[in-house]
């Protein structure tokens, strides 16, 4: 997208809200700013109804503040919690039916291909972890076999939190969930095992406590699927609502997964390595 | 896309009106044969009984370059939807499928009606389990009368190629911008080898616009960048109510504009033979043709009846019912379905409705001979009606 597509013209931007103003002058747009700038730019996220204290919301924050191009960058999710923060973006979001996002993204990917050659369109997939790995797994699995060059992100709050605090295919072993009075009685999906089985060149596996890696995670993720092929990010992202702990201890429970379950994890093809060592001077020591 | 043979010029008259050859092919030839001149961006596929051939031959269609990007995808769900993000995408894209696959991909279409694409999808319509049938009949046309979408029916191989040319031409028009189905029995169409009339090779479609479509874009290239492509899911709230309440009476609305577009390109929504008649068959699809046979048996017996042939399904033509049938004492709807839902949509449109007869029908793979539908009008003569409305 080219600036110029956004910036109003002169005898109308002083009746623009303001928050589209900011987004024009100092928004991130064909700037290379992420996690590490965040506080100076405007971002692309606005205010969102989200519970207090909501690991999804805060997921989504970073995630698209790690985006390497918002203005071209196409978002795919799925209803859920993960709705109420994407659809207040500044990037063009679609979400439709629930389960289907990799479907989606997939015939979207391929026609931008076909329209913009020249252009790297980044089409992300954003989604709960009921839509990736419930309801919309078989889909997700065949985006990766046929290795369409999308990057999936789950927002993985082990729970289905709209709903009201259902049992969720990735929820852990033993947690007591409504639809699971015994306490869930299998272990969790290994989706992030399976991303590699079935084809993607990346995967990360982060919590939102650690935003700098999330955020590398999240922009390696997308630059890979332009060239290599489907990419997977798994973000931990705890839902204090139905998990019933304080809205103040989000980033203490997530910090403590990071010890435990969500130990940060990645795979990289031999190829995708390559590549990263390329756009990133080698591969440092990764951020906290 | 069209092949490098295939050169842009004003072929819309060409293609509907202009020189046509021989051809002596199926159903399934026929679908094919449409998509080489539709000038489709990408076509995606899932097998299923009576519609694989066709999507082979738009494979192969694939392979000589007609067509951008064509790919198997996992389910029928999975093709939907995937064919929904190709039109989010900004272009002309094809599909079909038949009877279980259309159930399976159900949720699907309202959400392209709701998103105002431009989709065109071919159904080749058979049985639902249970019991399982690959047979012919057409419930899955009764279940999708309110998905929003279009629906026309092909009586035969040729309109079934006229009809999915002429359903990209509707379904495009700014102040529609609605998938069209088009829907033509199994096996009596698809498996079929009859003679047809095509446009020569080399004349195809203008390349879809984009530009004129009435939502924006999902591109990042078309203003406004915020945009959600759904109805608003925010908790109930009078505002997110009426927004979607009024987004849905413009895709009703927009079904309604579509009828003079349905008149230009299609002649009308429906064909009356011998007006005027006091007895009449109504039918569409493979019906038709029965009927057509029916109608010359009970012509030859010095019978006044007619015939009418309805080709768009969604609209339905309630106001041309009326005029054709203003005279009528009576109306035979022959069907390939238990449900009957033509007799319904007819009964529902049209004054003194004990006048139709939902009959015969006949469904999972059961024929239809013409004997049939003139036993139920004399049936019904005989009766004095007295079966109207059963």
């Amino acid at each position: 997208m080219s600036k110029k597509i956004i910036t109003p013209v002169a005898s109308l931007a002083h009746i623009l809200p303001e928050d589209y103003r900011a987004l024009v002058e100092k928004g991130p747009h064909g700037k290379s700013v992420g996690i590490k700038d965040l506080g100076s730019f405007k971002e692309i996220t606005e205010e969102h109804p989200h519970c207090a204290g909501c690991g999804v919301s805060l997921g989504v924050r970073l995630a698209l503040a790690a985006l390497p191009a918002p203005e071209d960058t196409l978002v795919v999710g799925t209803p859920g919690c993960s709705f109420f923060a994407l659809s207040q973006t500044a990037v063009n979001y679609s979400n439709t039916a629930f389960g289907n996002q990799n479907s989606v993204a997939s015939g979207l990917k391929r026609m931008l291909s076909i329209r913009y050659p020249d252009k790297d369109k980044d089409v992300v997939v954003m989604a709960g972890d009921g839509g990736i790995a419930d309801i919309g797994l078989d889909m997700t699995l065949h985006s990766w076999f046929r290795g369409e060059k999308i990057s999936t992100i789950m927002l993985d709050n082990e729970v289905y939190g709209n709903t009201g605090g259902q049992e969720s295919g990735m929820s852990p072993e033993g947690q007591v969930l409504h639809m699971a009075p015994k306490g869930k009685n299998f272990k969790k999906i290994p989706v992030f095992e399976m991303a590699r089985t079935a084809g993607c060149v990346y995967g990360a596996k982060v919590t939102i406590a650690s935003p700098k890696r999330l955020g590398m995670a999240v922009n390696r993720a997308i630059l890979l699927a332009r060239e290599l092929g489907p990419t997977y990010v798994q973000i931990y992202t705890p839902c204090p609502t139905n998990m019933k702990f304080s809205p103040a201890d989000t980033l203490r429970i997530a910090k403590e997964a990071g010890k435990a379950h969500y130990a940060f994890e990645e795979f990289m093809t031999e190829e995708a390595a390559l590549r990263i060592a390329a756009m990133e001077g080698g591969l440092e020591k990764e951020p906290e | 896309m069209c092949s490098e043979k295939q050169k842009n010029r004003d072929t819309i008259t060409e293609l509907l009106h202009g020189l046509r050859n021989k051809a002596f092919i199926t159903g399934s030839e026929a679908v094919a044969e449409a998509v080489k001149r539709a000038n489709v961006d990408m076509a995606i596929a899932y097998p299923i009984t009576p519609q694989s051939e066709s999507m082979h031959l738009v494979g192969e269609l694939f392979a000589k370059g007609y067509i951008r990007d064509y790919y198997r995808a996992e389910n029928e769900f999975a093709v939907m939807a995937a064919v929904h993000g190709a039109a989010l995408g900004g272009g002309r894209v094809f599909t079909a499928t038949s009877g279980p696959g259309t159930l399976r991909a159900m949720e699907m279409f309202p959400v392209w009606a709701g998103a105002r694409q431009p989709i065109v999808c071919a159904f080749m319509c058979r049985g639902v389990s249970l019991p399982p049938s690959i047979q012919p009949e057409n419930i899955e046309m009764g279940m999708l009368l309110d998905t929003g979408m279009l629906m026309l029916h092909a009586e035969n191989g040729q309109d079934f190629f006229d009809m999915i040319l002429q359903a990209y031409l509707i379904a495009e028009q700014p102040d529609v911008h609605l998938p069209v189905g088009v829907f033509a029995d199994g096996f009596f169409v698809t498996h079929t080898r009859e003679e047809m009339r095509l446009p020569p090779e080399d004349c195809c479609l203008p390349p879809y616009d984009p530009g004129f479509a009435p939502v924006p874009v999902f591109d990042m290239e078309t203003p406004p960048m915020r945009i959600t492509r759904d109805p608003l899911l925010n908790k109930s709230n009078f505002i997110s109510g009426n927004a979607n309440a009024s987004w849905h009476q413009e895709v009703l609305a927009a079904a309604e504009r579509a009828r003079k577009h349905i008149a230009q390109y299609m002649g009308g929504l429906l064909e009356v033979e011998n007006p005027g008649a006091k007895i009449f068959i109504a039918a569409s699809g493979t019906a038709v043709s029965q009927s057509r046979e029916a109608l010359r048996m009970m012509q030859a017996e010095g019978m006044d009846a007619g015939l009418i042939k309805i080709k768009s399904i969604r609209p339905f033509p309630g106001s041309e019912l009326c005029k054709a049938l203003e005279a009528a004492d009576l109306v035979v709807v022959p069907e390939f379905n238990a449900g009957g839902w033509l007799a319904r949509e007819i009964r529902a449109a049209i004054d003194r409705n004990h006048r139709v007869i939902g009959a015969p029908r006949v469904f999972g793979g059961m024929t239809m001979p013409p004997w049939l539908i003139v036993e139920e009008v004399k049936k019904a003569l005989g009766a004095g009606q007295s079966r109207g409305g059963c």
